[in-house]
């Protein structure tokens, strides 16, 4: 690997694509109070729907829109079972990501390791010439450019928009909202839907573009955890969870490289040292929002601005069900 | 009397027949005759004295997983990192093998691998827990995380410190003295101390839960939390002290698959049985009298779709799909049922 910075910095963007997708997806799914726990079998399953599509039709296009369409069935099978069953949302959620794992795997089987349509680059003409920031941000495929307005898609329909508000009145208190006549259940049920839709296209990004192709492993594993947990890292804002996405990136090209300066230590310690780095984050976000660290910061300019950047709050409905009477 | 029999069978008659249905519309689905597989699924299972015992040797470590996950559940805690603890279990093993032996006589050195593989399994799980409890992060995170950190301990102990003499290999390590194996039962291929253990620590998880203080306390903590602190009883001490039971368990399931089964120290030393253990739990409905016949379910499944591809040239991971269905079917349908009773009342 190149260790030019805009080459190393074009691979950390590339490579968030599909994270990006896949927690801002999640983002709108918790921002209306469920838990989608299936994203990781849900993510390989689509990623292995969308090349198989791909391969089939020779287009990349039905591919992701096949992937998507299998992303939003699976999280329409949880937002259904914990809505109108009241069945545990991990539960089904757990279930979910491990049978979809297996169901990709049996499936996928005839279409391992074959060569298959992938997205190709598509610089744009203008941008692509400034100097640095085009190498990084406007040499990519039209899904990465897709990701950059997607941040912002979610963010202003989270905050700008009447959907929005209801969508997150919903989380945070859905009894209030269903007494002031917002319909929550077609509200949280839709959303999860949308933000599955959105976790496939994540999947197809992996088969179609980062890890193009499919076989076993496919090296899309453990990443729905890892968007799972970008949500938190992200405080459910929009913007912070792309952020979050971005550094995941950036630790997983960084282990590439280190890879290259160590190679007595075996490549699979470097694949997993994102994953406690992720318990590390997440312990260091959880000490700034502890009561004691938030009333230092009232005293402490530090900590105040530290405290602001990384509180997290979650909706106050995630994760329960939700009764209507 | 009738209601209380009739009612709760009908329920189980529905449940479990709207999972056979559903699995054998599935199988339709993906093109492959469901009786077929079933008919290899039995037959690659229960069909001789061999396959029988490959069963039992995967019912050991599922009934001592779940045990460990019924104290962890009956909390609410979700402990998915019960795998790595199973790596961390034989982690141990292996190092005391390594330690003691041959300066140790062999049983002494078994004594202190299974002791070792409990502690390790235990404090691998009371990690996660204290990451819960005093830093907030989740449990599902944290085990999940930790199961990675395991794996990656695995790999890098057969890769480095603990690597083949001349060649490290992804098959493990060098296979352990012959005195340092669990005996088994001649011809049939299973160690009686790692099956009567597994009862042992069933039986006990069910008095546990049934007659002591402590299966009291973990019932009421779990049905309501703030009532556990109302009462003067630490929920965060009782967090940690089922994750570390459940550690034990899985640390104890990871001595068995590393002295009863392989032999040595390999990178898939945990087979996922930890995953499945939790399916088995979830399936029979956190509660302790189905599991031990859930996870001979489940094991016959893993073992007998190991002919699958052989015979029927399909993948064998078709297993976890049925595994994966019913649980998910059991769900909904027992749910569905619960919803509708409670409607009718």
């Amino acid at each position: 690997m190149s260790t030019e910075f805009p080459v190393i910095a074009a691979t950390v963007v590339g490579g968030a694509a599909p994270l990006v997708f896949a927690a801002l997806g999640e983002t709108i799914t918790e921002r209306g109070g469920i838990i989608n726990l299936s994203l990781d079998g849900s993510i390989l399953l689509s990623a292995m729907t969308g090349f198989a599509i791909a391969y089939k039709t020779g287009s990349v296009l039905w591919g992701f829109v096949v992937a998507g369409i299998v992303g939003a069935l699976i999280a329409g099978i949880v937002a259904s079972s914990t809505l109108f069953l009241r069945v545990s949302q991990v539960a089904v959620g757990f279930v979910l990501a491990l049978m979809c794992r297996d169901l990709a795997y049996f499936l996928g089987n005839p279409y391992s390791r074959i060569q298959g349509p992938q997205l190709s680059y598509m610089p744009i003409p203008l941008l692509e010439k400034i100097p640095v920031i085009g190498k990084i941000f406007f040499q990519q495929n039209i899904m990465v450019y897709a990701s950059y307005i997607l941040i912002f898609a979610v963010w202003f329909f989270l905050y700008k928009t009447r959907w929005g508000l209801m969508l997150r009145c919903a989380g945070e208190n859905p009894e209030a909202a269903y007494i002031r006549g917002i319909p929550v259940e077609k509200l949280k049920f839709w959303f999860t839907v949308l933000g599955g839709f959105l976790v496939g296209i994540s999947g197809a990004l992996y088969s179609l573009s980062v890890k193009p192709g499919w076989g076993r492993p496919q090296g899309a594993e453990g990443i729905g955890w890892i968007a799972l947990a970008i949500v938190i890292f992200g405080g459910w804002e929009p913007i912070k969870v792309a952020l979050g996405a971005y550094l995941f990136s950036f630790l997983q090209v960084a282990g590439i490289l280190l890879q290259d300066k160590f190679p007595s230590v075996p490549a699979q310690v470097f694949q997993v040292a994102p994953f406690p780095l992720m318990i590390f984050t997440l312990l260091f976000i959880n000490y700034f929002n502890r009561k004691e660290i938030q009333e230092k910061a009232l005293t402490n300019p530090v900590l105040r601005i530290l405290s602001k950047i990384l509180k997290a709050n979650p909706p106050a409905s995630l994760g329960k069900v939700f009764y209507r009477n | 009397m009738k209601d209380k029999i009739l009612k709760p069978l009908i329920r189980w008659i529905i449940v479990v027949g709207s999972v056979f249905l559903i699995i054998t519309l599935l199988l339709y689905a993906i093109r492959v005759n469901p009786f077929e597989v079933y008919k290899l699924l039995i037959e690659g299972s229960l069909g001789s004295k061999y396959r029988i015992a490959r069963v039992l040797n995967v019912w050991i470590p599922l009934v001592l997983c779940s045990c460990g996950l019924l104290y962890t559940f009956s909390l609410g805690l979700w402990n998915i990192g019960i795998e790595g603890q199973i790596m961390l279990g034989a982690i141990g093993t292996t190092a005391a093998f390594k330690w003691f032996y041959p300066s140790l006589p062999a049983i002494y050195v078994m004594f202190l691998g299974l002791l070792l593989a409990i502690i390790a399994g235990g404090l691998w799980a009371l990690f996660a827990g204290i990451l819960k409890t005093k830093g907030g992060v989740n449990e599902i995170f944290a085990g999940l995380g930790l199961n990675f950190v395991a794996q990656g301990l695995i790999l890098w102990l057969i890769f480095g410190p603990w690597k083949r003499p001349g060649i490290a290999s992804m098959s493990g390590t060098e296979p352990f003295d012959r005195h340092l194996w669990l005996s088994v039962i001649k011809g049939f291929r299973v160690s009686p101390v790692a099956l009567s253990i597994s009862v042992f620590v069933f039986i006990a998880t069910v008095i546990i839960f049934k007659y002591t203080r402590w299966g009291l306390f973990f019932k009421a903590i779990g049905d309501n939390p703030t009532a556990g602190t109302l009462f003067g009883i630490s929920v965060n001490k009782y967090s940690l002290f089922a994750m570390f039971l459940a550690g034990a368990c899985a640390g104890m399931a990871g001595f068995f698959q590393t002295a009863g089964v392989y032999h040595r120290l390999i990178p898939a030393i945990s087979s996922n049985y930890g995953y499945l253990a939790l399916l088995v739990v979830m399936l029979a409905n956190f509660s302790y009298w189905p599991v031990p016949f859930i996870a001979f379910f489940f094991a016959c499944l893993n073992v007998g779709s190991i002919q699958l591809p052989m015979v029927l040239n399909i993948d064998s991971s078709l297993s976890g799909i049925i595994q994966g269905l019913s649980v998910l079917v059991f769900l909904c349908v027992y749910n569905f049922q619960k919803l509708k009773e409670n409607s009718l009342e």
